[in-house]
């Protein structure tokens, strides 16, 4: 049995260890907000928190996050009010598919407690995140539009 | 698709929906029933007591704004509040009940919103009348007296209202007007008008709405590996490895596949990797990418082809050039890679089956399932989800579908099949390899005299449909090179020798456009340089007395003013220019790169003005980027009516999209 805490839950599983977080979340957890894109961690569509720093849970093992807090898509609206990201995302009006949105999504939001206003080349640098859409223009608008709420 | 000699693809799903199941056999043989509990006028619309108006979607949602789009157009002549809509996918199975009574549910080609304008808003209006006169029916006045906003019905001398949810009922039982009058587009008060989509905020939080979010009770999961080489088998599979292994519960065997299923996903994955698997290749084992060129090379050298287009007297044309300029241009096989990989969760039992999948069409989806598993179509119960890109992926190939329903027809349980993203790469309908060899002959003037544009590679109609390349011409290979081409040439051949591999190839986001308008304006360049002459000022003198030549000047022209063509750059810099017709959007861009002296291209900035005909969704106002755009991307929320209605006139708008130059003052936030 692995602990840890997921959205300021404590969660027992009892997956391989080196089950990939990924698949803890979507398959034993229920929890399918965090998607699964590339599996080797080059998308950043399953990119959650682990302890407060964005990661790409598909390469991740369970054993490597036993005991730490994990935060996902599903748990970034705090107290019934949407993060300021996702906000500015329905604002914008960026997912198309949105297939990749929730990993880009939460790298932002990791993005922007480190870097509360990034210039467009600290988001090129910091959000590698792919979309296949194309929604890229869209989601720089909305990173600087969250950036001065 | 207007150059397929009246095969299209719509056509094409039917008749491959029909091969695969007889889809005629369900017609008629239910009568048509309104939703169990709220009313609905026309098929379309359902409304509710309370007001809620619920408007069907026959086509997918893959990111291209469908699901707003289609509702936007019903809602218009509806009259409802906009505020009040929900959507819903009918089933593909009440629709073969119905008698298709929602249409073509297949979606590609950039047909969703063209296709649906005049059915979609006639719905509307059509719902709105009957509404009407059920209040005027209730008042005991003239309908001509009433009118319809918002919802609500006014009867105008009286000022007495009637929401639509108070009359929704009666209004069910009115008949349908025969004929209804559309809006003037002067009049769209939603059409048009800044409005975000529907599904967005679904999208921002999570919510497990695709395919590979499907979580049944009782499901297992399956991982599959299909043979390595295109058109083998399978030999033989070593399963000793896998005793002893937890949560996995069976190891299914297909023709050129095996899976493997297991309680997670995880646990079947690593378990399908641990088996040792013997395939027999085939003829394809013999294949490489040498001998593929090697076989287009031929296609290029060929002493007959298909012709798509010819005029003038080609070898005249060349006899009286001063010049000639020729290049060889190459494309490889593209995936789609849609980031949802493809996936389809089945439960089988016995003649049934139901299905959840990211499908581009629901009624091929049914149809497959029902001919993999011998079963009758209407025993298929399809459900759509969302799609996490698409791309032309899910659309007249539904390949994910048969594994699925014979591994859930054998485990006896729901089970979702996922593929891996290095199993999906891997076996795609890809976008097909293609060569193109230029030859012109420039006049004195510098103006290309003759023109042939020999073709080859793989073509998809003549794979999935052999009869849409009647005699050897595919006129989808050649698009962009066909009347649809900008420019005049007096003495011009197109032409295109098929060379089919054995790599199954389908259609692709604009299918042949993205390459053959790389290789046609790539050429046009050539032949410019090779005048002497600016490549702007050329193709200008080009499109001559093409019937759409006003378009593609517009774009053309709005691109390289926006752009600041003929502008300095800076040293380093350089400038491109291009113009392109698809499926009714014309479409101009000037691209800046930058060359580094290793070799690395950048491209800071690219100016795309784009004339895409009536546009149905706009952004909301405080995320337009500052360049007046209505849309950066021709795949995206607009409609290409190919028919406008009178005050709807065409216009052009550019978008400047910035990649972090710093020259660029369009990455400013909104």
């Amino acid at each position: 049995m692995a602990r840890l805490t997921v959205n300021g839950h404590v969660r027992h599983v009892d997956d391989d260890p080196d089950t990939p977080l990924l698949w803890v979340l979507r398959d034993t957890l229920g929890m399918a907000g965090t998607k699964y894109g590339c599996g080797i961690a080059q998308c950043g569509a399953c990119t959650v928190h682990v302890d407060g720093v964005a990661a790409r849970s598909c390469a991740l093992t369970l054993a490597a996050v036993e005991g730490k807090a994990i935060t996902t898509i599903e748990g970034l609206a705090a107290n019934g009010l949407l993060h300021r990201v996702q906000q500015a995302w329905i604002a914008h009006d960026v997912p198309q598919c949105g297939y990749c949105q929730s990993g880009m999504i939460m790298a932002v939001a990791a993005l922007l407690k480190q870097t509360p206003h990034p210039t467009d080349a600290e988001i090129d640098a910091a959000i590698t995140n792919i979309c296949r859409c194309g929604t890229y223009q869209r989601v720089r608008a909305a990173i600087h539009s969250a950036a001065s709420a | 698709m207007t150059e397929t000699r009246g095969i299209d693809r719509r056509s094409f799903l039917v008749s491959v929906a029909a091969a695969g199941g007889a889809l005629t056999l369900g017609f008629g043989v239910h009568p048509s029933q309104a939703e169990a509990g709220a009313p609905e006028l026309t098929a379309w619309i359902v409304i509710a007591r309370d007001d809620t108006v619920t408007i069907r979607v026959a086509r997918s949602e893959m990111g291209q704004g469908t699901l707003t789009a289609l509702p936007m157009l019903v809602a218009e002549e509806l009259a409802c509040d906009w505020s009040k809509v929900r959507t819903e996918f009918p089933r593909p199975d009440e629709n073969l009940r119905r008698n298709r009574v929602w249409g073509d549910f297949s979606t590609g080609g950039s047909r969703s919103i063209r296709n649906s304008q005049e059915p979609l808003r006639k719905a509307g209006a059509t719902a709105r009348e009957m509404l009407i006169a059920a209040a005027a029916a209730q008042w005991n006045v003239p309908a001509s007296e009433c009118s319809a906003f918002n919802s609500v019905i006014t009867h105008g001398p009286s000022g007495r209202t009637l929401r639509y949810g108070e009359v929704a009922e009666a209004a069910a039982k009115v008949t349908p007007p025969k004929d209804v009058r559309l809006k003037d587009a002067s009049a769209w008060r939603l059409i048009g008008k800044p409005t975000g989509r529907i599904e967005v905020p679904d999208k921002v939080v999570g919510k497990p709405i695709y395919g590979i979010d499907v979580r049944l009770p009782g499901m297992l999961y399956a991982a599959i590996a299909q043979c390595p080489v295109f058109k083998g088998t399978l030999k033989s599979v070593d399963e000793s490895k896998l005793s002893g292994r937890r949560g996995v519960h069976n190891v299914v065997r297909l023709k050129d596949a095996v899976a493997v299923v297991a309680d997670r996903w995880w646990q079947a994955k690593t378990a399908l990797d641990a088996l040792a698997i013997e395939w027999d290749a085939g003829e394809g084992g013999e294949v490489s990418s040498a001998s593929i060129r090697e076989f287009l090379l031929g296609g290029l050298a060929a002493t007959t082809a298909g012709v798509g287009r010819a005029q003038g007297k080609l070898a005249e044309g060349f006899a009286r050039s001063a010049r000639r300029v020729e290049a060889d241009y190459a494309v490889p096989f593209l995936a789609h890679a849609t980031l949802e990989p493809q996936n389809c969760t089945a439960h089988v039992t016995g003649d049934r089956a139901e299905i959840w999948v990211p499908t581009q069409n629901g009624e091929a989806a049914m149809a497959s399932a029902a001919h993999a598993l011998g079963i009758p179509t209407q025993n298929v119960i399809v459900h759509k989800t969302m799609l996490g890109g698409g791309f032309g992926r899910r659309g007249v190939t539904q390949d994910f579908i048969p594994p699925a329903v014979l591994i859930a027809r054998e485990v006896g349980a729901p089970v979702k099949v996922l593929w891996s993203r290095e199993e999906d790469t891997g076996h795609d309908y890809y976008r097909p390899v293609a060569m193109a060899r230029m030859a012109a002959g420039l006049d004195a003037s510098g103006m290309p005299a003759a023109w042939h544009v020999r073709m080859t590679g793989n073509s998809i109609w003549s794979t999935l449909m052999p009869v849409a390349a009647r005699g050897g011409v595919d006129r989808q290979f050649q698009e962009g090179f066909l009347a649809d081409m900008p420019y005049d040439i007096p003495n011009y051949l197109a032409d295109y020798a098929i060379r089919n591999t054995h790599v199954p190839v389908g259609f692709w986001r604009c299918v042949n456009h993205t390459q053959n308008c790389f290789f046609k304006e790539s050429f046009v360049d050539e032949m410019a340089h090779a005048a002497g002459i600016d490549p702007l000022t050329y193709r200008r003198r080009l499109i001559g007395t093409h019937r759409n030549a006003n378009k593609f000047l517009g774009v053309l022209n709005a691109a390289a003013e926006r752009a600041g063509w003929g502008t300095p750059l800076p040293p380093g810099t350089f400038r491109g220019i291009a113009l392109n017709e698809a499926y009714s959007t014309f479409v101009a861009a000037v691209a800046e790169i930058t060359l580094a002296a290793d070799g690395t291209v950048r491209m800071p900035r690219i100016v795309v003005a784009l004339d895409p005909g009536t546009v149905v969704i706009r952004s909301p106002p405080r995320c337009r980027p500052r360049a007046r755009s209505c849309s950066a991307s021709p795949r995206r929320s607009m409609a290409r009516s190919p028919s406008r209605t009178a005050g709807s006139s065409s216009r052009t708008s550019t978008t400047t999209a910035c990649c972090g130059s710093p020259r660029c003052r369009r990455s400013r936030p909104c």
